[in-house]
């Protein structure tokens, strides 16, 4: 088929599939100016230099170079941000399989029950300022006051303004939060999962439940595991709002800064918009790179 | 104990597993919802109970009075507090219609139509649930400031239009619908419009809850995003955020607007549990 009989016959194609446009327009349309544009102009915003007030001048890679061999604190917010997504991302991925699996072995009200409990902390609208009453610096935070009271303390520690605290405690209120999206999928694939396959299991000869869980379960919850790994880097590698209510914007020494807040600061506070979209550009590869190279990793579970 | 027995007649299931697996539940179940009784609690206590030394998890003598102080405390602000629950439910309100529908009408062709492109236009709905919208944040406000949008309701509400989770969400949940129902519809003569909503849409309305939740959870939420710097177009989580940073006389305050702020997404959680979880049953990343 030549190409001019190859467009003829697409442009006929796409004549007939007139309505299908129709209705995918607006949405399209939207999605384009808000999310496809906008990352290919943060993309050649990356290679210039601009201040919002004089028009952008093109300089090549400097700031990628200025972003890797001059800025100590990127190197902060990379390794900062790489603690939170190979420490909650893993641990928050396993917990909602885990939890969602132990949940479902629950009659059908214990199972809505418990679903709640783990799902209202990410769902109940930000409320993640109730950690900051709970490591209030004075003797009247619940951690140091009961740290007190036990005797393992003697004067209330300033939990979010001392560097070494920072982290673990983030880390913690990012994995309280982190049972989200990823844990209804999971509660809903193990639902979906056909019962005769365990039925069929049990003859072939599965011992335990563990067993069950690699040969059976997990395989056929696939496409639900890959949905989840995607939600859950998504979200580890993007921690900002948790950091600037807890630890303040910029915190103690830059102990909290992550590749998010980095940005935020050069964007919005300093102005440095070609530098702010080389640090965007830089996240964006981080983050499309690891998802596809999870996914390929989850492909051969159960295998 | 009763919930544990009755675990469906399954064999292959050793007690002692059972027991420290539920152990493992109750453990960090307790861990998820403490903080959360703790800021229900903390709405009810007087101010004296909330500085007492040692804390406490529980109130004692339960009163109103944190929510009577937050009223005054905003009746006193230059904007009414009810401006600022009109602007969240508007923006929330307008925010959820408009998703639903937008998306919608989206995921039907891409379900169930062939046309050139689809594939294409699918795939990079897909890209973008792998990254936050942290990294279009620049070029975002750029966009909105030439829309003439900055400082306005639009600049929340139409970009919720088009998130790509509600599509990725709705997309594989419509393509459950079994065809033999559309092409009947064809065959009676019916367009794709009246097809798309006289027979797809009644057929998705536990995919809409979710829909409606998911973007209620991040409307909801939302402090204008940077884009909104009108004291009168500020939103309730804005104004919650103000009056927690208020320190030691606004703490009661404090407590009760957190309180308020919580409930609503979880109590259409618990109203809409069950569907929602339908939804997500079909959320497979499809290759």
């Amino acid at each position: 088929m030549g190409l001019k009989s190859w467009w003829s016959w697409k442009l006929k194609e796409m004549r007939a599939s007139k309505h299908s446009y129709v209705l995918l327009a607006p949405y399209m349309v939207l999605f384009t100016m808000f999310t496809v544009i906008p990352v290919v102009i943060s993309i050649i915003l990356s290679f210039t230099y601009f201040n919002m007030l004089e028009f952008p001048r093109f300089i090549g890679w400097q700031n990628y170079t200025r972003l890797f061999l001059e800025d100590d604190v990127f190197l902060i917010a990379i390794k900062n941000t790489l603690l939170f997504a190979i420490i909650t991302g893993p641990i928050s991925y396993i917990a909602c399989f885990v939890f969602a699996w132990i949940i479902n072995e629950l009659t059908p009200k214990w199972r809505a029950f418990m679903t709640l409990i783990f799902y209202a902390p990410s769902i109940s609208g930000n409320v993640y300022f109730i950690w900051l009453m709970i490591f209030s610096g004075d003797r009247y935070g619940i951690a140091n006051g009961l740290l007190i009271k036990w005797g393992f303390l003697l004067e209330p520690i300033q939990w979010l303004k001392t560097e070494a605290y920072i982290m673990p405690i983030l880390i913690l209120v990012q994995l309280w939060l982190s049972l989200g999206t990823g844990f209804l999928a999971f509660i809903a694939g193990l639902q979906t999962v056909d019962r005769t396959l365990y039925e069929a299991g049990a003859v072939d000869g599965i011992k335990n439940r563990w067993q069950e869980l690699w040969y059976i379960t997990l395989p056929s919850m696939r496409p639900q595991l890959m949905f989840g790994a995607v939600i859950q880097l998504t979200t580890s590698f993007a921690v900002a709002d948790v950091s600037i209510a807890l630890a303040g914007f910029p915190s103690v020494n830059y102990a909290a800064e992550t590749v998010v807040t980095h940005l935020i600061d050069f964007g919005t506070t300093r102005f440095e918009m070609g530098y702010a979209s080389a640090i965007a550009t830089v996240l964006f590869m981080i983050m499309v790179g690891t998802n596809l190279l999870v996914q390929k990793l989850l492909r051969r579970v159960g295998e | 104990m009763a919930a544990i027995a009755t675990g469906k007649k399954r064999v292959n299931r050793s007690l002692s597993g059972s027991l420290s697996l539920f152990a493992l539940l109750l453990v960090f179940g307790a861990f998820m919802v403490l903080p959360l009784i703790y800021a229900i609690n903390n709405a009810f206590k007087p101010l004296d109970e909330i500085f007492t030394f040692p804390p406490t998890l529980f109130v004692k003598n339960p009163t109103f009075s944190n929510f009577t102080d937050l009223l005054n405390l905003l009746s006193d602000s230059w904007v009414p507090f009810s401006r600022y629950i009109f602007n969240t439910v508007f923006i929330t309100g307008i925010g959820i219609v408009g998703h639903v529908l937008l998306a919608s009408a989206a995921a039907y062709p891409l379900a169930k139509h062939k046309f050139p492109g689809k594939v294409f236009m699918f795939q990079v709905v897909v890209l973008s649930l792998m990254f936050t919208p942290a990294v279009t944040a620049i070029p975002n406000y750029m966009i909105m400031s030439w829309l003439g949008w900055i400082d306005t309701y639009w600049a929340v509400i139409i970009p919720a239009f088009a998130y790509s989770l509600g599509l990725y969400l709705m997309k594989q949940f419509m393509e459950q619908i079994p065809d033999a129902l559309l092409e009947a519809a064809k065959i009676d003569g019916a367009s794709e419009y009246r097809i798309f909503w006289s027979i797809v849409m009644p057929n998705v309305k536990p995919a809409w809850l979710t829909l409606i939740i998911l973007l209620f959870q991040m409307l909801w939420g939302s402090d204008g995003n940077g884009y909104i710097y009108s004291e009168q177009l500020k939103t309730l989580h804005y104004a919650a955020g103000q009056i927690i940073q208020g320190g030691i006389s606004r703490a009661g305050a404090g407590a009760a607007v957190a309180l308020i702020l919580m409930s609503v997404p979880i109590t259409l959680f618990i109203f809409s549990q069950s569907r929602i979880i339908e939804t997500m049953a079909s959320s497979g990343m499809k290759e």
